[in-house]
């Protein structure tokens, strides 16, 4: 049973043994998409941890009998089983394993102690999605095999939120049949960062790219918490045209004591645009490649790495489908059916029209 | 609109032009006489034909430009929304009305326009091969009328041959038959070029419908041609370069001037002659190319300043041994091209659209050629010819001292002429003494002058009542003149932060030191790595496109023959500024951005 599958290694037939998440990763790896290297602990790790401890007995018994409308109760018997989990111990195989990938990881990034974000990825239906997400699930900028160790054990032991414990309860799912895939993968330290839609969301256009940026890691954007830099870019030319800065008065940035914190833009900063126009055009043409790849308009998150050169910088870190417009369809241009090939009237109603009136395009 | 443009009726002749009427037809000044309606309509001058004070015969071909362009709106295929464009002469410069089609007509020309555009696009391939044909014979019967000086005896033929009439009637006939051709010519260049201005328009609409956010210029670029004859000039030169290098004959342009690079050559032996006999197949008719707008009797021709091309070729000759590559990259050009149709295509909506676009696209690139090309075979070819055979009218004047100089002929007005070849015919008849030697070389002298005085005026770029929208499809595409320059123009030069505006015409964005001329004599001027600044350009500039990184002219829109070479020579370009040449100074650093239509100083 594997125990460890790196990004690239992965195939449409291992969803079961990987999860949702790492699948996507792996996916976007595979498609040659500019995504952070990582790897997966399979479910098999989880299994074999759980099995030798015996850790289904055990929660039967802290369970039994559990009222889920008790909310104290329910908040402290989950917390038991959560302890449980993120303390047991783990097969020497398996553990040596993790932390020869960790190694190997470290090694691809060029550095002693790569920092890594370490996720859950969800595998079963009986298992709550990504609405679910919460603080027990994601553990950003963990450094060192042992804290990696630990952060694994933790998403683990998400497996027990509160939540998701009486959601089974509710829905009848046995607390055997779960399963935990974990991903550990490459954190980027972004110079800049944001997110991008393959149309332009204020008019559907399919031809443009819009993108949000701002300072730091893309947090702010993604949560609205900063009114970013804003730059539209046509996808065949790839001319920039519109930009506007805004004001970017805070930023999340790396501590130095390895925390990700929000901080106060200094104000001549805050004014100055984050992406450079060869950024700009870069983000663009990944926007490009990853509305190729799924086929269909595109709503991604990107980061600017400030530890790669120039030109391999642009880092994917997300990619959905995006679902305004595209719930919508296109719109046509010729109304449906109406399209009846004479071509000299549809020349007369232009030299009628005062379309052209408005001449060159502004920004 | 906020701010105003001066009436006609309010402005006056600079010093020393006083009484320049003369210079021209009466019924092309304004005047008391229509006053009240000239005062109510928007005139824009056109700086990028006539940027200079016109030649008393040169307005001529102007004239008859303006006036053929307007017969077929208004009399012939009935554009819907547009009649003709009126025009006055003010102060020697060019002003232009367009004149809107009552509303109340538009649905009656809208049928009639079906039917009589209709018979061009179906048929556009035979007609538009059927109009080089004409042109072409059309060249050929201006450079058959003979204008040399009146024999001191009539050949013996024309007595025995029975025709019965003679060198002066003959001479006299010939220029009446030089001004009909011309008058041909022009009606000729307009029979159906509106007609492509609206093929490329309706594509030009569909775009921007389908994809709010595309530019301009990405939709010239899916319609342009590759291989244009208005570029084949500058081909021949590149040709020839490439010729002499490869036959070992480059030594022979060390020598610095025409004289003495031909002795060299005819020295040189087979390769030498070969290169001159390819040079001289390669002028005609290529070099019959203007170095300014071919509206000019003063603009240089290459064919009769060879120096100009020979420069040229010395340039490339020069770029190819320092192993530079001279290729217009066609290849890459029709790639991009095609790739740029093929990604706009994926991002449609329907198959309907994407038949509606092929359709559009298709007609837009049936007419391009046309489109293009009548400018090298109209305002150079033909205009060359035109120039010269005035010139050779003119050389017999100045024999019998009518004129001090061949070119002083370009100062009477066209209808003065055959009065002079009369005057010249009476006093060859009696033989007696002509009046003419001391009646025109005075009247020439004090139109000089007037001229001279008329250049130092500045025209205003507008004058009456700016429209609240302009929506006069030609104005917009021909002129560049849309709601928002006129805008600009009412702001009036370069805005406190140094920055101009104009229309994108040509992407990409480039820093260097400007380099401001106003004519192509000035062309040598301008050093490697420069940004060329001038009113406008001209097609014939191409050759030194090579040097610059880009340009930025006072006028122009974006079909404007400069932003055409630019795009084609991958130069960025901003058009249509109105304040380049008077704001920015030579050596200024300056950054270019055509894609976005500014120009900031940043010095």
């Amino acid at each position: 049973m594997t125990t460890i599958s790196w990004f690239e290694s992965y195939w449409a037939g291992m969803k079961s043994e990987v999860g949702g998440k790492a699948a996507s990763l792996g996916e976007m790896t595979g498609a040659g998409l500019p995504v952070p290297p990582g790897f997966a602990v399979c479910t098999s790790a989880y299994r074999r941890a759980r099995d030798e401890s015996d850790l289904d007995a055990q929660i039967a018994r802290i369970l039994h009998g559990l009222n889920i409308n008790d909310t104290d109760s329910v908040t402290e018997r989950c917390g038991q089983i959560r302890k449980l989990i993120s303390t047991m111990p783990i097969p020497e195989g398996i553990e040596l394993q993790i932390r020869g990938a960790y190694l190997e990881l470290s090694a691809r990034a060029g550095t002693k102690e790569v920092p890594v974000a370490v996720r859950s990825s969800a595998t079963s239906e009986d298992s709550p999605d990504a609405s679910f997400a919460g603080e027990h699930d994601t553990y950003l900028w963990v450094r060192g095999a042992e804290d990696v160790i630990d952060a694994v054990r933790r998403c683990w032991a998400s497996l027990f939120t509160d939540r998701a414990t009486c959601y089974r309860v509710e829905m009848g799912y046995d607390h055997r049949s779960v399963e935990m895939c974990v991903v550990v993968q490459k954190m980027v330290h972004p110079k800049a960062a944001g997110v991008a839609f393959t149309l332009d969301p204020t008019n559907g256009d399919r031809s443009q790219v819009a993108i949000d940026a701002a300072w730091g890691f893309g947090e702010s954007v993604v949560a609205g918490e900063v009114t970013p830099d804003n730059f539209r870019v046509d996808k065949v030319m790839l001319d920039i045209t519109k930009r506007i800065i805004s004001a970017k008065t805070q930023e999340y940035v790396l501590t130095d004591h390895d925390t990700v914190e929000k901080v106060d833009t200094d104000p001549e900063r805050a004014l100055q645009p984050c992406l450079t126009d060869a950024e700009i055009k870069a983000i663009t043409k990944l926007a490009k490649t990853a509305e190729r790849h799924y086929g269909c308009p595109q709503d991604i998150e990107w980061a600017v790495d400030v530890d790669l050169p120039e030109g391999e910088n642009i880092i994917l870190l997300q990619s959905r489908p995006e679902t305004v417009w595209s719930r919508k369809g296109p719109t046509a241009v010729i109304a449906p059916g109406t399209n009846t090939g004479d071509f000299m009237s549809s020349i007369v109603s232009t030299l009628m029209s005062p379309l052209y009136t408005k001449g060159s395009d502004g920004p | 609109m906020a701010g105003k443009f001066p009436l006609p009726s309010e402005i006056v002749a600079p010093a020393g032009a006083e009484g320049w009427q003369e210079l021209y037809n009466y019924s092309s000044s304004f005047s008391a006489d229509r006053a009240e309606y000239e005062d109510s309509m928007f005139w824009f001058q056109d700086g990028v034909h006539w940027p200079k004070a016109l030649l008393p015969w040169d307005a001529s071909l102007m004239e008859m430009a303006i006036v053929s362009l307007s017969q077929y709106n208004s009399r012939h295929l009935l554009v819907p929304p547009a009649n003709g464009i009126d025009f006055r002469i003010l102060n020697g410069y060019v002003y232009l009305s367009p004149v809107p089609a009552p509303e109340e007509d538009i649905p009656m020309r809208a049928e009639q326009f079906m039917q009589r555009a209709g018979h061009y696009f179906l048929n556009w391939n035979e007609l538009y091969d059927n109009w080089l044909v004409k042109i072409r014979d059309l060249v050929k019967e201006m450079e058959l009328l003979e204008f040399s000086s009146l024999p001191d005896v009539e050949p013996l033929e024309v007595v025995t041959s029975g025709a019965g009439v003679g060198s002066g009637g003959a001479i006299q006939a010939n220029y009446l038959k030089l001004l009909s051709c011309a008058s041909t010519l022009w009606q000729y260049h307009f029979e159906f070029l509106n007609l492509g201005y609206a093929a490329y328009l309706d594509f030009f609409g569909f775009c921007k419908q389908a994809f709010p956010g595309i530019s301009d210029l990405a939709i010239a670029k899916m319609v342009a041609g590759v291989e244009v004859d208005l570029f084949r000039p500058d081909e021949e030169l590149k040709r020839l370069a490439r010729m002499a290098v490869d036959t070992g004959i480059t030594d022979a342009f060390k020598t610095g001037d025409v004289e003495g690079t031909c002795q060299a050559l005819r020295a040189a032996g087979e390769y030498g002659e070969a290169w001159i006999s390819s040079f001289q197949q390669s002028a005609e008719p290529w070099f019959n190319f203007s170095t300014g707008s071919g509206f000019s009797s003063q603009d240089k021709i290459w064919i009769e300043n060879v120096e100009i091309p020979f420069d040229f070729i010395k340039n490339y000759i020069d770029s190819l041994q320092a192993g530079g590559d001279i290729n217009r990259p066609t290849e890459a050009i029709a790639a991009e091209r095609d790739r740029i149709v093929a990604e706009y295509m994926t991002f449609l909506a329907s198959d309907e659209d994407r038949e509606a676009f092929n359709g559009k696209l298709g007609l837009a690139r049936v007419v391009f050629p046309y489109v293009e090309n009548h400018n090298f075979y109209v305002e150079h070819w033909s205009h060359s010819v035109i120039w010269r055979k005035m010139k050779e009218l003119g050389a017999v004047f100045a024999k019998e001292g009518f004129l001090d100089a061949p070119e002083d002929i370009f100062y009477l007005r066209r209808h003065e002429v055959p009065d002079a070849l009369f005057d010249l015919y009476h006093s060859w008849a009696a033989p007696a003494p002509a009046r003419g030697p001391h009646y025109w070389p005075p009247i020439v002298a004090r139109r000089k002058g007037i001229v001279e005085a008329l250049n130092t005026w500045k025209p205003s770029p507008a004058l009456g009542v700016p429209p609240e929208v302009v929506t006069e499809p030609f104005t917009i595409m021909l002129w560049g003149i849309t709601s928002d320059s006129i805008a600009n123009w009412l702001g009036g030069g370069a805005s406190e932060d140094g920055t101009l505006n104009g229309m994108a015409a040509s992407p990409g964005v480039e820093e260097g030191p400007a380099r401001v001329i106003f004519g192509p004599d000035q062309i040598n001027e301008v050093l490697d790595g420069e940004i060329l600044v001038a009113p406008l350009t001209a097609p014939s500039w191409a050759p030194i496109f090579g040097k610059i990184k880009a340009t930025v002219t006072d006028t122009g829109g974006m079909m404007s023959h400069a932003a055409i070479v630019c795009r084609e020579y991958g130069l960025p370009a901003v058009t249509g500024t109105g304040f380049a040449t008077s704001t920015i100074k030579t050596g200024q650093r300056i950054r270019v951005d055509g894609s976005n239509g500014k120009v900031t100083i940043l010095d």
